[in-house]
């Protein structure tokens, strides 16, 4: 009955398989590249496991960044994660012991497969979302180990790969962009950001930002963000 | 490197906090307050829109090469993305492209 759960999990983790070892060995690059090693590495794809947050952290080491800045960023990245953990609060209700790995494994690519509906169909839901969880935990750890090892024999130039982490925003950009009704929050984030940029110069404008961010996006919903309610 | 394991330290606390919090505070989704909910809704893509200026902040335009190689790979991404909803292929599309061009150019 265990190993049939197991492996139930396992077949539904495969998707999120490729995305987090592709994914994982780029961090790890990253991270090898700016001179961190493999411990350091797979210490944060261990205890944050947090893939947008890691690989501003990356920036955020490099640059020498202050813990206050680093809080905040940690914060405002992750703030989404307020919202599937509301939306969990019933399906993790009996889960005992399993619970708080349940709750600090829940990325973006977990959470969508646990909402799909293949947890209660399971005899033991609670197990299959534990291992469905740690598969993808594995596969965020194992390509970080992999990228970290791999950086430092690759023999080519690898000048340029920390575009990975641009381009992986500007598709998740793009792909919101594509998939939602109202762009002002969207454009709201670009153009704040991009004013605070100006204005505050490249080391400082995070904080700004955020601040900026969740000003207007407040006073939107006084004007006009109507069709959230 | 001391101080680069106190800010992991950060982000691992900080980003816990935010998991555990709604398992804390609240016990169901009706009990949240409204504003919250809104929030939840419009942060996402506000805070992505941050994420892409953050990343293209050292960006040089006024001089060589002018931002050539983060336009024409952005640009890589946002087709490719628009067209086929494929992250992963995207992504290694537009980082090529950048490698490609800086090292060309």
């Amino acid at each position: 009955m265990q190993n049939n759960t197991i492996r139930r999990a396992l077949i539904r983790s495969l998707p999120v398989m490729a995305g987090y070892i592709v994914l994982g060995t780029g961090f790890g690059i990253l991270m090898q590249k700016n001179g961190y090693g493999i411990v350091l590495s797979a210490a944060m794809s261990i205890l944050i496991y947090a893939g947008s947050l890691q690989y501003v952290g990356v920036s955020l080491l490099a640059s020498g960044a202050s813990v206050l800045t680093t809080i905040l960023t940690s914060l405002i990245i992750n703030a989404r994660h307020i919202f599937y953990g509301i939306s969990m609060i019933g399906q993790y209700k009996n889960a005992g012991r399993k619970k708080p790995y349940l709750i600090f494994s829940l990325t973006d690519e977990t959470y969508s497969i646990l909402c799909d509906g293949s947890a209660e169909q399971e005899e033991d839901p609670d197990a299959f979302r534990f291992y469905l969880s740690l598969f993808n935990q594995s596969y965020w750890v194992i390509g970080t180990v992999f990228g970290a090892l791999l950086g430092s024999v690759i023999p080519f130039s690898t000048a340029g790969i920390e575009f990975s982490m641009t381009a992986l925003f500007i598709a998740s950009f793009t792909e919101q962009w594509t998939t939602s009704s109202d762009h002002f929050p969207a454009l709201c984030g670009l153009f704040s950001t991009l004013l605070c940029l100006l204005v505050f110069g490249s080391g400082n404008f995070l904080i700004p930002s955020m601040i900026l961010i969740t000003l207007i996006l407040t006073l939107y919903r006084k004007k006009g963000g109507k069709n959230y309610e | 490197m001391n101080n680069a394991y106190v800010l992991v330290l950060c982000m691992a606390l900080a980003t816990m906090l935010v998991r555990f919090l709604p398992f804390l505070l609240f016990h169901d989704e009706k009990s949240t307050p409204a504003y919250i909910m809104y929030l939840g809704k419009v942060l996402p893509g506000a805070v992505i829109g941050m994420l892409v200026v953050y990343c293209l902040r050292d960006t040089v335009i006024t001089a060589f090469p002018w931002g050539i190689p983060e336009i024409a790979a952005s640009a890589a991404v946002i087709i490719l993305q628009a067209k086929t909803h494929r992250s992963l292929l995207s992504i290694l599309s537009g980082t090529l492209t950048y490698m490609l061009l800086i090292h060309l150019l």
